[in-house]
């Protein structure tokens, strides 16, 4: 067991490491960048025990830390994870060193901000993740906001301001509900404890206006169909390491909120709305996959890549009534929250890996449009490669990460209705058909621009970041039993739960 | 066994990921000496299984390597099956790898991509090795879309060229739609049974499936077992190029020769064959399934079979060839004479990997010239080249005594026999069939091999041996568009001409290699296979379906078949093949066009292939992109941004400057209204519950 309070320390060490940053400010650039590198290593370093020491046989939270805080609302720090959030937590100490890498040379000014802004906000997207505290969760949540907002603002584009306030003003308005409905539920339990909101009885009247409250927040997140438009704006916008954590990591707080608050809090509300969700994520499997087929910018390709393939998630999530509609039996409604889960963690690394792709030829001919490509693989082989490999996996490779949860989620989807399914499966013809014209269209061909003849392949610090991807995306498709196994409680609990009715019995 | 197994799979693996990532430090030689060694390794190891299997010295294998995962108690394995089916399909694949790999050395060894291209054919037989060798429904799709993967980065070899990059694309998407219903049938197969293991999905199968039915539209019920059967033969007909999803195979021909024979021909694109045989427990349940196949297979076999007629590229004359070959095995399939088919897949194997190499070895030979037109009497340059592609020829139209003849006879046979609603109309079919096919076959040999010398040889100065650079360099001024002809895609760039000559040894060694299988396979294997108890377990047939069972009763050895073969009606279609390619294209060698310019609707009906690119073009890819267009111009940008999105944001910065009269546009009045909002709506809720 662990005798210090390690999920404290994955919040706060990069935030203090991200203050000292600032303190530091613009006069030791190469100092800050490498102490930004090595907060984020060690961050990473100190969340493995997390995954080693994980009990794998129970549901209940673990590495909980409890401390009083504000009394008169009787909000608590209080942290934990299950099998849900600790993955979720070690994916963002993953992705964070990617981040730091991926600007090494390509911020060139206020570098040290830049760092800094990455490490806070990864200690706070770990805040969100390990929350057992509702009103901690939503300070954690909101506050996230702050530096991403900072990070489109100043390091991204041409059209950073619109992005910004698309992105702050879509995400800012969908978690003023969710606030609301904590409020309320604080009110109703005297306490901001999620785990007491999930036990508590509540009328269906209460459900489905809290499950939509949360709804607006978490499908904003997602995204989901149609709240969707701020993510190709942000993602375009974004520099590289933006993109790649808005992606990886800022997406799968939607999925986590479902999984954490709507299915236990309101499990009737959303077994009286699941058509809406899965149809939604179908809307997003099928809609967002033709979108992404005519996108023109790889960014924005890859943008609603993502949306298409969240879809999954919220899919999987929401299945299990369906399930037992078609079949009497709740056996399959597990795979389909594996599958979504699965999903989340195997984008986070593919879409991540993309990202980082599209930025490395970013950051040699300075365009994002497909158009300005064409025949990168004569000039850069060993980045054709790596990016082949990505594209494959996002395309849902099997024996990559990519095939694991969309496979889980088909087959559970199957057991709901033969057209989820049918629809679901589509993703196997459109994502092959937009990845892989996009990878036509730059990767091969002949070289047509001047830029893209005088590019050189990928350097080390590069090739390292590619590999080490490649080889977490090639690991979870040829053997994702183990983190299967960390979720299996926390799944079956969930599953459990969420079949008892919470309406409270009538007088 | 297991750790034989393993070496097996994992020898050619090994030796790519050498050749691909180190490919640079160990060099050309280092690169095809390892990829070498690694199928040398499986080929002599799968033989070995082979024997021990045949001999009883060895038990069929079943065994799982590890779990790959456990969700919601359904275990998902990696691990082998292995049988006298599977042990069948893995000396074929290595041995057929094992004669590529060779080749490649001679026709590649002026290429750039050297390395890569081992690398590439190494994984591919690791690939085709984990399809075959699964003991479960997940594996076995992991090695169909790992060959598929291989095969799109092999079409596309040449990655300059527009032609083959588009091809490849094509290819996988093809595929891909035969995909999305294979992993539906996957699912079904997993709804029914509860699992995904070969072996419990078999053993349940009948208790799982019977009487069990499926409302895909409401108010029509389907049998589940037919629905489940149909899914995955969606899937058999993307790989095996089934029509209508067989538009990917021709294009296909844009990779090197090389992996046309080994993929394109011998191995990959039978899986789906081999998947159909495997599953013969779950198809002999449903005869509309059986029914199904049968048709597909049908009209593969004959339609295909005519756009052979009046190919002029030697590689695609191979091509629809080859398609036609697979509807015969598909229309065994369908006749429940699954031993029938696995028997020509194997035969086929042999003489179509030898016809492709022989093709090869012709455009080495010719400097890269593909088009026949521009070929004749290359006997007297290439005599091995011709023997082999002779030999393979005469198996491919089924002369008696060579393997094809067996496998195709038989076949024929099997049909002739079957009590199925489709049965009569797949017997014309591939009695038809048998004419078109030995045309086609002798007219490429004609062409090719005979009569006047039409090859320009006024550069005889500018003969050089090297094809692949030059095929790089200048190919991009024929780029089409993404449209593209197929029939004009062959390489003709301007470094024609110069003797023909025959090739190095390297190429000519394979070819004599195929050569024996391709006479002499047949005489042994067909008695065991077909007649005996070979299969044993691995291939079901109901009683009332077994049409080689009846057969066999009439089947009195391999010389006895032969002298029955050279009575019936499949021998006087062939030799009448034969005769009218030889009036037609060394005797009277005028007619040709004037028959073409007679039917002249029909000739362009074939020379469009029946328009299926065009339509699929038009309706797929650019109603697909028109689609999306529309949905992201309309859907969100006009409709969810303009309207929802910058409309309320409009509207939240009118009211703020009608309340406020400041500027709008900024941050700080955004979220002021918001919180404005946000209290009213807060006192609302609090008004509301807590009275």
């Amino acid at each position: 067991m662990i005798d210090w309070p390690i999920l404290s320390v994955l919040v706060w060490l990069p935030i203090a490491v991200g203050v000292v940053l600032l303190a530091l400010g613009e006069r030791a650039v190469v100092a800050g960048r490498w102490l930004a590198l090595l907060g984020s290593l060690a961050t990473f370093v100190l969340s493995l025990p997390l995954w080693m020491n994980f009990d794998v046989t129970t549901a209940a939270m673990q590495f909980v830390e409890y401390r009083e805080w504000i009394n008169a609302f009787n909000a608590t720090y209080h942290l934990g994870v299950d099998g849900f959030a600790m993955p979720l937590v070690v994916l963002t100490t993953f992705i964070t060193p990617f981040v730091v890498l991926a600007g090494w040379t390509a911020i060139e000014n206020r570098q040290t901000q830049y760092y800094a802004a990455f490490l806070i906000l990864e200690g706070l997207m770990v805040g969100v993740f390990a929350s057992l505290d509702a009103l901690l969760f939503y300070v954690f949540w909101e506050a996230m906001l702050i530096p991403m907002f900072i990070i489109i603002g100043i390091w991204g584009g041409p059209r950073r301001v619109y992005a910004t306030i698309k992105f702050f003003l879509y995400t800012f308005l969908g978690s003023v509900f969710m606030l609301v409905a904590l409020i309320y539920l604080h009110l109703k339990s005297g306490g901001f404890e999620i785990t007491a909101f999930q036990t508590m009885k509540l009328t269906m009247d209460e459900q489905l206006l809290i499950f939509i409250a949360f709804l607006l927040a978490f499908a904003v997140k997602v995204p989901m169909w149609p709240v969707h438009t701020w993510l190709p704006d942000a993602h375009v916008e974004a520099p590289t390491g933006g993109s790649v954590i808005l992606a990886a990591i800022m997406l799968k707080m939607g999925g986590y909120g479902f999984l954490r608050f709507s299915l236990p809090i309101a499990p009737d509300a959303s077994h009286e709305l699941d058509w809406l969700m899965i149809s939604l994520s179908l809307i997003a499997v099928v809609y967002i996959g033709f979108v992404a087929l005519v996108q023109q910018d790889m960014k924005k390709l890859i943008a609603y890549s993502s949306i298409a393939h969240m879809g999954f998630v919220t899919l999987g999530s929401f299945l299990a009534w369906e399930i037992v509609r078609a079949t009497g039996s709740i056996q399959g409604a597990a795979m389909g929250l594996d599958g979504a889960m699965v999903q989340m963690i195997s984008h986070g690394l593919i879409s991540g890996a993309m990202f980082l792709g599209v930025g490395v030829m970013y950051d040699r001919v300075h365009s994002r449009e497909i158009s300005a490509y064409g025949g990168v693989v004569n000039k850069m082989p060993i980045f054709a490669a790596f990016f082949v490999l990505f594209s494959m996996a996002n395309s849902g490779l099997p024996a990559t990460s990519g095939f694991v949860g969309e496979f889980l989620v088909i087959l559970a989807a199957f057991k709901a209705d033969f057209w989820y399914a049918f629809l679901a499966a589509m993703t196997l013809i459109l994502g092959a058909a937009y990845t892989l014209w996009l990878v036509k269209r730059v990767i091969f061909g002949t070289v047509t621009n001047e830029h893209v003849a005088h590019v050189e392949d990928v350097n080390g610090r590069e090739f390292i970041m590619m590999a080490v991807l490649a080889v977490a995306v090639l690991a979870l498709g040829l053997w994702p039993a183990p983190l299967l196994q960390v979720m299996k409680p926390s799944v079956e609990h969930l599953v459990q739960h969420i079949m008892m009715s919470k309406l409270p019995l009538p007088l | 066994m297991e750790n034989t197994l393993l070496v097996i799979v994992l020898a050619p693996l090994i030796a790519a990921i050498l050749a691909g990532i180190f490919g640079r430090f160990i060099g050309r030689a280092g690169a095809h000496t390892v990829t070498i060694l690694g199928v040398a390794t499986a080929c002599v190891l799968s033989i070995l299984t082979l024997k021990q299997l045949v001999t009883g010295e060895a038990q069929n294998y079943y065994g799982n390597l590890y779990t790959w995962l456990v969700s919601d108690g359904v275990q998902m394995n990696v691990g082998f099956m292995v049988d006298r089916l599977t042990a069948m399909m893995m000396v074929v694949v290595t041995f057929v790898s094992l004669c590529v790999h060779v080749y490649t050395i001679g026709y590649m060894a002026d290429d750039p991509g050297y390395q890569r291209f081992f690398s590439y054919i190494s994984l591919f037989t690791f690939s085709m090795l984990m399809l075959v060798m699964s003991n479960n429904f997940m594996q076995l799709f992991f090695g169909w879309e790992a060959v598929g993967v291989v095969s799109y980065l092999l079409i596309g070899f040449w990655y300059t060229r527009p032609t083959a990059i588009f091809a490849n694309l094509k290819a996988f998407l093809v595929n891909r739609v035969g995909d999305f219903g294979f992993v539906l049938g996957i699912a079904a197969v997993l709804y029914y049974t509860g699992s995904l293991d070969y072996r419990e999905v078999f053993a349940a199968a009948h208790h799982a499936f019977a009487g069990k039915t499926m409302e895909i539209i409401p108010g029509y019920a389907w049998d589940a077992i037919t629905v489940t059967c149909l899914l995955l033969f969606v899937g058999a007909m993307g790989k095996s190029a089934q029509m209508p999803l067989h538009v990917w195979l021709p294009d296909s021909m844009e990779g090197p020769t090389p992996i046309s024979a080994l993929i394109h021909a011998a191995t990959m694109v039978t899986a789906g064959i081999f998947m159909v045989a495997r599953m013969s427990p779950l198809f002999e349940m449903s005869e509309t399934a059986l029914n199904t196949v049968l048709i597909i297979g049908s009209c593969t076999a004959f339609f295909m079979g005519l756009l052979g007629l009046v190919n002029n590229d030697i590689k695609r004359v191979v091509a629809y060839s080859t398609l036609s070959q697979l509807g015969y095995m598909t229309v065994a399939l369908g006749v429940s004479a699954y031993a029938g088919a696995v028997f020509h897949l194997m035969t086929h194997a042999f003489f179509k990997a030898l016809l492709f190499l022989a093709a090869g070895s012709v455009i080495i030979g010719m400097h890269h010239e593909q088009d026949m037109r521009k070929m004749g009497n290359l006997r007297k340059y290439m005599p091995i080249t011709y023997w082999t592609c002779l030999i393979g020829s005469l198996a491919l139209i089924g002369f008696p005594g060579t393997s094809g003849f067996f496998s195709k006879d038989a076949l024929i046979e099997a049909v002739s026999e079957s009590h199925l609603p489709a049965a009569r109309f797949a017997y014309y079919c591939v009695l038809s069939g048998v004419f078109i096919t030995a045309f086609y076959s002798f007219r490429l040999v004609f062409m090719t091999f005979h009569g006047k010398e039409r090859f320009d040889t006024s550069e005889a100065a500018h003969a050089h041996d090297s094809h692949a650079v030059a095929d790089k360099h200048d190919d991009h001024t024929h780029g089409h568009d993404d449209h593209s002809h197929d029939d004009h895609a062959h390489d003709d760039h301007g470094h024609h001409g110069g003797v023909p000559h025959e090739s190095p040894w390297v190429v000519t060694l394979p070819l004599v290699l195929l050569a024996i299988p391709s006479l002499f396979i047949g005489w042994f294997t067909i008695g065991p296979m077909l007649f005996g108890d070979y299969f044993g377990s691995a291939i079901v047939v109901e009683e009332s379906h077994n049409v080689l069972g009846e057969l066999a009763h009439e089947f009195h050895g391999s010389a006895g078949f032969v002298e029955h073969g050279i009575t019936q009606l499949p021998f006087f279609l062939a030799m009448g093949g034969v005769f009218f390619a030889w009036l037609f294209y060394v005797k009277l060698t005028d007619v040709p066009g004037k028959i073409a310019s007679a039917f002249s609707p029909l000739y362009k009906l074939f020379e469009n292939k029946y328009f299926f690119d065009d339509v699929y073009f038009a309706v797929f890819a650019k109603g697909s992109r028109n689609l999306g267009q529309a949905l992201w111009k309309v859907g969100d940008s006009i409709f969810i941004d303009g309207l929802l999105v910058n409309g309320s944001a409009r509207a939240v910065g009118w009211f703020a400057s009608v309340i406020r009269g400041i500027q709008t546009g900024r941050l700080y009045s955004y979220a002021f209204t918001m919180i404005i909002g946000l209290a009213v709506t807060l006192g609302w809720f609090v008004l509301h519950w807590l009275r």
